[in-house]
């Protein structure tokens, strides 16, 4: 007897419980825009924060409010923008991809040391000596964004770290882990960039490294389309009015622009 | 009875806190504690949902479950009025009070599961509290899980300043703050009992 009595009344809280929650949803609800739920669908789901939202459903959110642009997701890429884009019934436009690009090329025969350094291998240690390259700017080589990355796509080649540009998806990680800052997230394009951070006067980068930008301003006279300015020493290239004529690279005499 | 009831509720935010002597709702207070707003928004939600809890599962236990012998379905019968409520509570608020729909966000459907409010529930009914006392006990447990979050975010916010061996990076050096947070809790025993004379 008392066994039915138990299931009796656990079921009929259970069917109240329901009703209420029925009744609540019918009459309760508040209208949400149904493409919410399939722009949310359409995103990646994996909610790395790339786009600038709190995840795929804040930024699906922004997108059906019109305050984000679609084609801000980096995971999802090309495809996934089209997909939002035909949800949303607007052109997708291109999804900017975008890559990660060290600027440095100081490898070990290209950039002289100060001192021998014995102590903990991680580049945010070594950054607190200043690091034992005698150019206080550049890659330290001891692979902080290595770990960071979470696509294998970042490797330490010869003191210097390299970016994979196949597998690199942009997502910023390494430029995060770089206590130097000097990777920098930039849309994939046929612009070169100055593989150099180094902010010294010329003489002081010439004497610490061969690759180094010295700021000798030549790339600012030879580029036709004023997309090349020098600022504390530093050559750096507007990607907007790059037109990829090549000038700069051929004409800079350290070497320090590259195509990438 | 005025005394009774000021006891209880300042025993449940001091010298019984639920999070750091009874070491219940362990999960939110390490997961939401990083940011002092999160840590704010979700004990109001905590305290909210305890006391429509309480609310609701006293009448339950006091006028359907114990007359009829069925005592023992106690946790698996507030488990599913706490589901409810809390679902219920959120169509409310969704429709009625938006801006507090949007402060307590996330946080309300994950208190569903919380041990915290099926804690609170079920431990009023064990000391043999009445309505009105299992409900200020209710309150009281809510700010004091308030009070624990606040204080830890604080103490988060230093953690992440510090540099711990590398070995405690992360939860290990949080969950060692956590332990002496609680170890400074203790030194509040037999201060409420001392002060209300009981």
């Amino acid at each position: 007897m008392s066994i039915v009595l138990a299931i009796g009344i656990v079921a009929g809280l259970g069917l109240i419980g329901a009703a209420i929650l029925v009744i609540a949803a019918k009459y309760l609800t508040v209208e949400e825009d149904p493409r919410i739920g399939e722009v949310t669908e359409a995103l990646p789901g994996a909610n790395c924060g790339a786009c600038g939202f709190a995840g795929c459903a804040d930024y699906a959110k922004a997108i059906v409010s019109g305050e984000a642009e679609v084609g801000r997701c980096v995971p999802g890429g090309q495809k996934c923008a089209d997909a939002v884009a035909k949800i949303m019934g607007v052109e997708a436009g291109t999804a900017v991809k975008m890559r990660a690009v060290v600027q440095c090329q100081g490898s070990c025969d290209k950039v002289k040391t100060k001192y021998e350094y014995q102590g903990l291998k991680t580049c945010a240690a070594v950054t607190l000596y200043g690091g034992p390259s005698a150019c206080s700017f550049g890659c330290m080589g001891y692979g902080d964004c290595v770990k960071a990355c979470k696509f294998d796509a970042i490797h330490v080649v010869d003191g210097v770290s390299v970016v994979d540009p196949d597998k690199c998806t942009g997502c910023g990680e390494c430029a995060k882990a770089c206590p130097k800052g000097i990777i920098a997230v930039r849309p994939v394009s046929a612009a070169p960039a100055v593989l150099c951070s180094n902010k010294e006067k010329g003489v002081a980068t010439r004497k610490a490294c061969t690759v180094g930008c010295i700021g000798c301003m030549k790339c600012v006279k030879v580029c036709p389309s004023e997309a090349v300015k020098v600022e504390n020493n530093l050559a750096r290239i507007d990607p907007e009015k790059c037109t990829a004529c090549g000038e700069c690279v051929k004409n800079c005499p350290v070497g320090a622009i590259r195509d990438l | 009875m005025a005394a009774k009831l000021a006891f209880i509720f300042f025993s449940m935010i001091l010298t019984n806190n639920y999070v750091l002597v009874k070491f219940l709702g362990i999960c939110p207070f390490l997961g939401v504690s990083k940011k002092l707003d999160s840590a704010v928004g979700m004990s109001a939600a905590v305290t909210f949902v305890m006391v429509v809890a309480t609310l609701a599962t006293w009448p339950i236990y006091t006028y359907l479950l114990e007359p009829y012998g069925l005592a023992y379905l106690q946790t698996i019968v507030f488990i599913l009025v706490i589901a409810v409520l809390v679902q219920l509570l959120e169509t409310i608020m969704k429709k009625f009070m938006p801006p507090l729909y949007k402060a307590l966000g996330i946080y309300l459907p994950l208190i569903t599961t919380n041990c915290t409010i099926l804690g609170v529930t079920i431990l009023n009914l064990d000391n043999g509290y009445n309505y009105i006392e299992s409900i200020v006990c209710a309150l009281g447990a809510g700010l004091g899980f308030m009070l624990a979050m606040v204080l830890f975010s604080g103490v988060r916010k230093r953690l992440e300043d510090a540099q711990p061996p590398k070995p405690f990076e992360g939860l290990p050096i949080t969950l060692v703050a956590a332990s002496i947070v609680s170890l400074s809790f203790t030194g509040f025993g037999g201060l409420i009992e001392t002060i209300f004379g009981m």
